[in-house]
């Protein structure tokens, strides 16, 4: 059986040797083929005699089975090399910049609405709104604000003409108005906040002709001035994010509260900016009080069974400090940089809950 | 309201510091915006006494002087032309820091002359920018001694935001009180002793106003003062006044300067000579005038107080004093008035001719109607002191009206209202202190309020004059809990539809503005199409009289100032208010949006195109969908308003009637006029008209039926007029089979070429997706056929082979 040995080593040699998928093919028919060399030698068996048939046929399936599994073994690493090649060949830059796509983003303004909203949303209030158009008895005197009051004089207020009425009608100077509208609409308990826009009749770098409030109100029968400090004090912390934030109540007047009180965060002053939180330095907010009686009365409400609070803080001011935004003027520039750089991307919606904003 | 530690020190017996008197003001509702130390950084300069002042060798318009400045004698060169022997100056010696020059002075030799020190201007000590000469200090400065003290800069100044409600702290009295209520010293006994009249006033006063107005000057307190000399004021007064702004005049004027500020007891000194006849308070008359001492000419109406002689008005009362009768430096015989004005009325007035006063802020703000005697007294005292003469007996017209107003007053209402358990007797305590009078019936304090606390008006007043002398950092902290365990939803369907539409915008690469609701009124016309246009009766500015009609001016207008930044390819929305009148129902909240030039930058994979109309629309479809509307059962039609291209724009309608939006490129017209280089695309979603959701009684989704069997998909090419929309052919497609029909697109369109003239090919694909069986061909081809019969009977067009 020398010749089967030699056949063999032949044979396993040359698919060694075959260097590509076309090579091993030659090979595979010329050992494998129909008139391949192994299958010759097996046709030459039927002359053998049973004996000699029985003892080299075991040899040559054991020559073929061998020569095709190396052949498939070769042909596996050569497919591979194959495709390594084709592979490499079409190698790009991964370099290249991803194909444009174009971003859009959140005002900051919006973005403060929605924190601002999440935050006293938790405290159980629900947002009312009104016409930014108002008439002078909702925008003043229903607030406590008669025609003539000194306090009327701090407002710098945009007139527009008469509704067909005939009553004076401004540009709200504030987002007040929508407390009385919401007391004449609905009976306590109320707990609202008010985010919108207002107007006043001044521009400089803290000062912006239209500017965004927040006014808050709550009416029941027992709420006090400790719940109002409970209230904003918690509000300011999480809004902030400083849960240690000094937090400061002091005496102040407004026509529509009483008593009142106008709220001061702690903060530090570095290198002209400020910086939220611990310091020397106080940071007017925001105006609160409890509801004055008068309003109440003025809203048909009966103020010796009713009493709550109210506030009302600048969007602007809150988000310039938070964000760090210097003039107020610049949030309503439409100036795409600035835009893009205080705007807030679409998907990042405030929630106290999932800890976002 | 500004005033000096000195001046605060007549009034308070304290030995508080500066920061702690600040820190309590703010503390009780006097909010100090600033304590102002002008002695900062001058303590060095001193008096110098200019021994000789001689032409300087070298140079014709310098002076050599020679200074005694206490600790030695020095050589200064000096250029101020009223340098001269003689005087007192103020000295800076070389090495000390200059403030009003930022400079630090150095020996120098001037021209040839050794120079070693500064005789100092007001600029350069930083005290103003008057620079025409050096300072000169009064003969009788000691030498040597600081010029801060000799100057009165020494005296810190405080400087209080007083609210409205707090005329009575537009007097340092008053605000010395407050300081004493809190524990902050003791108020000092006011000296009002009266001065004996010597004779009968010849000026006589006569209040004559109808019944019906009385009040408007219903009180008047009146004194000759004979044979004075308007002096200048003496150092002290001349000092306070500076301290706080007031520029000294002579001795009459300031000394009613310094009882308005002082005392907050505005008075008026007449030159009595001046006056005709007797002094007759009396509302205007229509057509008289006033030249007021500010040196403008008023026009008088019926509402307005003017203080009249027997010839015609020489003041408006509680606002001004008129130029004719007032004291001048050779004025002899005065007549001094103290009376009382009508807030609302002085109030008014003031608004109407815009004139502004020290006597109207705090005349509007109430004043106290009993310290008119008095306040006569103390300026009586002051001007005999200062400026000689012999007063009358008082003349009084007048009286005092009613002011006492009792409130009932509960002191549990501290705790159940301030939120804080403040004792009985401290709370006695602090009423008592700030002046308030009280009885006690049972549980009840029956209050009074001070004759300058006109403020003071309920019980809810009376628990703040409480809480803030007490001190709101003592109210204890109450969490506020939400009244129910879980909150419930803050925004009504409305608002948050509102939160989804804006943030689906910015999603798709928007980006959000918020521009003002007011615009210039040019451009608001062009974008009010059958609206009524809202101007501003007085606007900020010219480019800002009229509210918006639309919100599209305001962003095409940033996108044109983007595209002078560099930034062509603006990609803007804004979410808000639009105008269509002054009603509250004429304000609506809108959506609106641009997009400018190209769909993105240069890229080397995906090139940008031009912006078109079908950027717009899924823009406006977007918006439609995000805050809830069912996009497609709406109707889209080429119909827009004016500012669209006639062209190439339409309108989402629900229905025949209910616009929901628009979009389309924006007229090139409308661009010319506002200077913007297209193209642009716009679109505006009017939230407001979106239909309400329907309260579902489930958030459960439909049912979902998934078929087993492959979906079979299919092209169809129509040859149409080229009139006809695109819409209808899919619909007719659609309708052929409504039960089989999944979906039915266009995946091309095109006109000319091979096609006849007026003709255009539509190619559609219909995705047929069976649900019981799978389609023989027989059966699809049938569909084919009705899909085809359909299209041509709807719109005429034939399937192209």
């Amino acid at each position: 059986m020398d010749h089967v040995d030699a056949l063999r080593s032949e044979l396993l040699s040359a698919v060694t040797e075959a260097g590509d998928l076309a090579g091993l093919e030659g090979v595979r028919v010329a050992a494998l083929g129909r008139k391949g060399r192994v299958t010759q030698l097996m046709k030459g068996l039927g002359t053998m005699s049973p004996e000699e048939r029985k003892q080299a046929g075991a040899a040559l399936n054991a020559l073929k089975s061998e020569v095709a599994s190396a052949i498939e073994l070769r042909k596996a690493e050569l497919s591979q090399a194959d495709i390594d090649a084709r592979l490499m060949a079409e190698r790009v830059d991964v370099s290249l910049p991803a194909r444009p796509e174009r971003e859009g983003f959140i005002h900051p303004i919006s973005q403060t609405i929605d924190e601002v909203v999440a935050i006293f949303g938790e405290m159980g209030f629900t947002v009312a709104e009104g016409p930014d158009i108002e008439d002078d008895w909702h925008n003043f005197t229903a607030l406590n604000m008669p025609l003539e009051h000194p306090a009327r004089q701090e407002h710098d207020t945009f007139y527009l003409p008469s509704a067909a009425e005939g009553e004076r009608m401004v540009l709200r100077t504030h987002t007040s108005p929508v407390q009385i509208r919401t007391m004449q609409a609905e009976k306590p308990p109320i707990r609202i906040i008010v985010p919108g826009r207002a107007y006043r009749c001044d521009s400089d770098a803290t000062h912006s002709p239209m500017f965004h409030q927040v006014e808050g109100l709550l009416v029941d029968r027992a709420t006090h001035m400790g719940h109002l400090k409970g209230c904003l004090i918690e509000f300011c912390r999480t809004y902030f994010g400083v849960d240690d934030l000094p937090v400061r109540f002091r005496p102040s007047y407004f026509p529509f509260t009483e008593p009142s009180a106008e709220v001061d965060i702690g903060a530090t002053r570095e290198g002209g900016e400020f910086r939220i939180g611990h310091g020397d330095e106080w940071l007017e907010i925001l105006g609160s009080g409890m509801v004055n009686p008068a309003v109440l009365e003025n809203c048909g409400i009966d103020s010796t069974v009713y009493q709550g609070f109210a506030f009302g803080m600048g969007l602007e001011r809150i988000a310039m400090l938070k964000y760090g935004i210097p003039d107020i003027r610049t949030f309503f520039e439409s100036d795409l940089r600035w835009l893009r750089h205080f705007g807030f991307v679409p998907l990042d919606i405030p929630s106290l809950v999932t800890g976002t904003g | 309201m500004k005033f000096t530690l000195s001046w605060l020190k007549q009034h308070l017996e304290t030995d508080a510091g500066v920061e702690e008197i600040a820190t309590r003001l703010t503390m009780l509702g006097l909010e100090i915006e600033s304590v102002i130390d002008r002695a900062k950084g001058l303590e060095d300069f001193v008096v110098g006494h200019v021994v000789e002042a001689r032409p300087h060798p070298n140079a014709d318009r310098l002076r050599l002087c020679t200074v005694d400045f206490g600790s030695g004698v020095t050589d200064v060169v000096c250029g101020a032309p009223n340098a001269r022997t003689g005087m007192k100056g103020v000295f800076a010696a070389a090495g000390h820091y200059i403030p009003g020059i930022d400079v630090t002075l150095k020996k120098a030799t001037i021209r040839g002359v050794e120079s070693n020190g500064m005789l100092l201007s007001e600029r350069e000590m930083g005290l103003s920018d008057e620079h025409t000469g050096i300072v000169e200090l009064p003969g009788d400065a000691a030498i040597g001694e600081r010029a801060v003290d000799v100057m009165g800069l020494s005296d810190p100044v405080f400087d209080v935001a007083v609210t409205p409600n707090r005329g009575d702290c537009l007097g340092v009295r008053g605000i010395a009180r407050d300081l004493a209520s809190s524990g902050l010293g003791r108020l000092k006994p006011l000296d009002a002793q009266p001065v004996p009249g010597g004779f009968e006033s010849p000026i006589q006063v006569y209040l004559d106003f109808p019944p019906d107005k009385a009040d408007a000057c219903p009180y008047f307190v009146g004194r000759y003062i004979r044979g004075v000399k308007n002096v200048e004021s003496p150092r002290w007064l001349q000092n306070l006044l500076l301290a706080v702004g007031l520029r000294p005049i002579s001795a009459l004027v300031d000394i009613t300067n310094y009882l308005t500020i002082g005392l907050c007891r505005p008075l008026h000194v007449f030159d009595a000579d001046k006056v005709h006849g007797h002094i007759r308070p009396r509302l205007a008359r229509q057509g008289e005038t006033l030249a007021a001492l500010n040196g403008k000419v008023y026009e008088l109406d019926e509402e307005m107080t003017a203080i009249a002689d027997d010839e015609g008005p020489e003041g408006l009362g509680g606002v001004m004093g008129g130029e004719r009768s007032g004291c001048i430096e050779e004025t002899v015989n005065v007549f001094l008035e103290s009376a009382l004005f009508d807030p609302i009325r002085t109030a008014a007035t003031g608004r109407k001719l815009d004139l502004q006063s020290d006597a109207r802020f705090r005349f509007e703000r109430g004043i106290d109607p009993t310290f008119l005697v008095d306040g006569a007294e103390i300026a009586t005292r002051l001007i005999l002191d200062i400026c000689g003469g012999e007063a009358s007996s008082l003349v009084i017209a007048g009286g005092e009206p009613e002011w006492r107003r009792t409130v009932p007053f509960r002191p549990e209402r501290v705790a159940t209202l301030g939120g804080v358990d403040i004792p009985g007797s401290e709370i006695e305590r602090i009423l008592d202190a700030l002046g308030f009078e009280f009885q006690k019936e049972d549980k009840l304090l029956k209050v009074t309020a001070p004759p300058w606390r006109s403020d003071v008006v309920g019980e809810a007043c009376l628990v703040e004059e409480v809480l803030r002398v007490h001190g709101y950092e003592d109210i204890p902290t109450v969490p506020l809990v939400s009244r129910t365990p879980l909150p419930q939803k803050a925004l009504s369907p409305i608002q948050s539809r509102r939160v989804s539409a804006r943030r689906a915008l910015a999603a798709r690469g928007l980006v959000e503005t918020v521009t003002f609701s007011f615009m210039s009124s040019g451009p608001a016309a062009l974008f009010a199409e059958g609206v009524e246009s809202v101007p501003l009766i007085n606007p900020i500015s010219s480019d800002l009289d009229a509210m918006r009609p639309s919100i599209l001016p305001n962003l095409l207008q940033a996108a044109g100032r983007n595209a002078d930044r560099g930034q062509p390819d603006a990609a803007l929305f804004e979410i808000g208010p639009q105008f269509a009148g002054v009603r509250p129902e004429d304000q609506t909240i809108a959506a609106a949006g641009i997009r400018l030039g190209r769909t993105g930058p240069r890229d080397w994979a995906q090139p940008p195109r031009t912006v078109d109309v079908f950027d717009a629309k899924a823009d406006a479809l977007a918006a439609l969908a995000a805050a809830g509307a069912s996009v497609d059962r709406l109707q889209v039609v080429a119909e827009a308003p004016s500012w669209y291209h006639p062209g190439r724009a339409g309108s989402v309608k629900q229905g025949p009637q209910n616009v929901l939006a628009w979009f389309g490129e924006v007229h090139p017209s409308i661009l010319n006029r506002l200077e913007i280089k297209g193209p642009v695309v716009a679109f505006e979603v009017l939230l407001d008209r979106l239909p309400l959701p329907k309260r579902r009684k489930t958030a459960a989704k439909p049912h979902l039926r998934l078929s087993p069997f492959q979906p079979v998909a299919r092209d169809f090419a129509f040859l149409l007029d080229e009139g006809v929309p695109a819409a209808d052919v899919l619909n007719a497609a659609r309708a052929a089979d409504t039960g089989l029909i999944a979906e039915v697109s266009v995946f091309d369109v095109f006109s000319g070429g091979s096609l006849p003239g007026g003709k255009k090919s539509l190619a559609i694909n219909v995705v047929l997706q069976p649900r019981n069986k799978t389609l023989t061909d027989a059966e699809i081809d049938a569909i084919a056929v009705r899909i085809v019969d359909r299209v041509a009977k709807k719109t005429g067009g034939e399937l192209r082979t």
